[in-house]
């Protein structure tokens, strides 16, 4: 990073930031602070739903995923478009009907204080550990880029979003995100025609595309019915299909996001910009990491490329292996590149039988550089026993800083910075709505004023700042950072989706037996996750279908035994 | 439940019913989805 880097990352963010303070100052009403000025049109609202989806982690990580394991990933958001369907269908009209600031003021409303407030905590719960591994991604980034310190990183970062999410509340967070998506994509779309150009002479996009699939990377859609694989077409659709409808129906997060829309109308379009266009935004981020990948079989990679950490690891080791396995390294990508360049000759050349040899002899070169590399993460691991090495998450952020031109390195790492701020704020927002509405109003002071309300929400959304700023003190590097957040949500979000499916369609069952229900499901779920090894997607389908069940099973009970029957919805 | 008449308009010169855009919008999932198999097949 040099100085039109740095002017680049601090004038945006801050500018962003200071603009979204100005232009909300004064906002005393708590209608206003947390439901918007009301008057948000439909792309806001879309970009603003987007932006609070697409977290750092989905910019920094999701390539990783492309180089590593291809575009398989890209099926867990099949359910998507489904799930936002339903949600605009179903969900939206009710929201907007019943006035609510929370989705679980609507559970209070069709059931009882206690399945609200159990709404509620576990909201605030799986969101409160999420927060804390949103921030940390970004602080990875901004810590290996500008050789800070990580914890003074996770500090800086975590308190800019907090000042101006505190501020200017709702109208802030959408007004940001609008400003901060636009960069994003900027960087994106720009990092992927500069590594179109710096792919090398010769090597045409189709040609890349060749290689990548003769590495298994661009299979994208896999329809086989096995459970144990993580990603499938019917994992992705189902699973993801609960995975999203419980985000983008109950997670106060996006709730809040698309209630503050001028109307249905602007709220409905907002939602179905998200289905069209969330399928090719990931694509696009996983193929930028296919390509990476390929470039990187001409160009040689680091061994690790979490250059930080293994340099410190060579530094501090005296047998001199990591240093070896370096120079095996340089050796093993040496052969590959040879065996690619004949396959590559063979194909222009139209020999289909020389082109088939030398793939097979590039895959086989291609497994002796991955073993060089495998045994590179054991000898880090035993070098530091407690924790695993993985480097996913730094091939993108790599690639940038060795390869990219300067104000672009700026404008990326801005475009990561602004992604991770803007999800943090959404979060951030919804935390402290959350509490002010369900917890705050709800069971501590019910009837003061209105700009009473506002300061308590301010409060509370510094304290979750704090919390989640202290999470990722705390947090260590997972297998990798997106796949945390979701299974995370996963563990969570199929019992909450089941509170609100049975509230919006199963009208004979009460508060008490959903209550009881959902903590029963979600003990099983506990259960389950420690004890099977299946996609972590399909939890969202088993937690939402046992609260369901369960909530049959125990209403029926409760009604032979002639027990409380549901209010009326 | 039943939302207000007003909202029952999407207000686009096409689709003129929110069934319509759903099928729109699930039309267009159907295409993602057989483009992304035809890649995964076109480069195995």
């Amino acid at each position: 990073m040099n100085t039109l880097d740095y002017v680049i990352l601090l004038g945006t963010m801050l500018g962003i930031a200071a603009y979204a303070v100005w232009s909300t100052r004064g906002h005393h009403d708590l209608n206003r602070y947390l439901k918007g000025a009301g008057g948000t049109g439909w792309l806001t609202i879309g970009l603003s739903v987007m932006a609070t989806q697409a977290s750092a982690i989905t910019f920094l990580s999701t390539p990783g995923q492309g180089y590593e394991s291809g575009l398989g990933f890209v099926q867990n958001y099949f359910g998507a478009p489904l799930a936002l369907i339903i949600v605009a269908a179903v969900f939206l009209p009710i929201y907007r009907r019943l006035k609510v600031y929370t989705a679980y003021e609507y559970l209070g409303h069709r059931f009882d204080p206690k399945t609200r407030l159990l709404g509620a905590g576990l909201f605030l719960l799986q969101r409160g550990l999420g927060a804390g591994i949103t921030i940390y991604a970004p602080a990875i980034v901004l810590s290996t880029v500008m050789g800070w310190r990580l914890d003074a990183t996770i500090v800086c970062s975590g308190l800019l979003v907090v000042i101006y999410t505190v501020a200017g509340g709702c109208d802030a967070v959408s007004l940001t995100q609008k400003y901060q998506i636009g960069v994003i994509f900027a960087g994106m779309v720009a990092a992927f025609f500069v590594l179109l150009a710096r792919l090398p002479a010769g090597l045409t996009f189709s040609d890349a595309l060749t290689l990548a699939g003769g590495f298994h990377k661009l299979e994208a859609v896999d329809f086989s019915l096995n459970m144990d694989r993580r990603y499938t077409f019917w994992s992705g659709t189902l699973g993801g299909m609960f995975l999203a409808l419980s985000y983008f129906g109950t997670d106060q997060s996006q709730v809040q996001r698309y209630l503050s829309g001028a109307s249905v109308r602007e709220s409905r379009l907002g939602l179905m910009f998200n289905a069209v266009f969330k399928i090719p935004m990931q694509f696009f981020i996983l193929l930028l990491g296919v390509l990476i990948f390929v470039f990187y079989q001409f160009e040689r990679p680091p061994v690790y490329f979490n250059k930080a950490a293994w340099g410190a690891q060579a530094a501090r080791a005296t047998d001199g292996r990591l240093r070896a396995l370096d120079a095996q390294f340089t050796e093993a990508h040496a052969g590959e590149r040879a065996q690619l360049e004949a396959w590559l000759k063979a194909r222009h050349a139209g020999d289909g039988a020389g082109e088939a040899a030398a793939r097979a002899a590039s895959v086989a070169a291609h497994a002796r550089v991955e073993a060089v590399r495998t045994e590179t993460r054991a000898a880090l691991d035993a070098a530091s026993p407690g924790t695993k090495a993985n480097d996913a998450d730094y091939v993108f952020i790599t690639f940038i800083l060795d390869h990219l031109p300067h104000g672009l390195i700026g404008l990326l790492v801005t475009a990561f910075f602004g992604a991770a701020l803007s999800s943090k704020a959404g979060e951030l927002n919804a935390l402290g709505s959350t509490t002010t509405v369900d917890v705050y109003r709800h069971l501590v002071r019910r009837d003061a004023s209105d700009a009473h309300y506002v300061v308590a929400s301010k409060c509370f959304t510094a304290f979750w700042g704090l919390v989640a700023i202290g999470f990722a003190l705390f947090a260590n590097l997972a297998e990798n950072l997106i796949q945390a957040v979701n299974i995370l949500g996963s563990i969570f979000y199929g019992v909450v989706l089941g509170l609100f499916l049975v509230a919006f369609f199963l009208k004979r069952i009460g508060g008490t037996a959903v209550f009881w229900s959902a903590l029963a499901a979600q003990a099983l779920v506990f259960v389950l996750y420690f004890n099977l090894s299946i996609s972590y997607l399909w939890y969202n389908v088993i937690g939402c279908a046992a609260c369901m069940a369960f909530s049959v099973v125990l209403q029926a009970g409760i009604s032979l035994r002639g027990g409380p029957q549901p209010r009326p919805a | 439940m039943t939302p207000p008449r007003e909202d029952e308009d999407t207000g686009l010169p096409w689709p003129r019913s929110w069934g319509g855009v759903y099928a729109l919008v699930m039309l267009v999932f159907i295409a993602w989805v057989g483009l992304l198999a035809g890649l995964t097949g076109m480069f195995p």
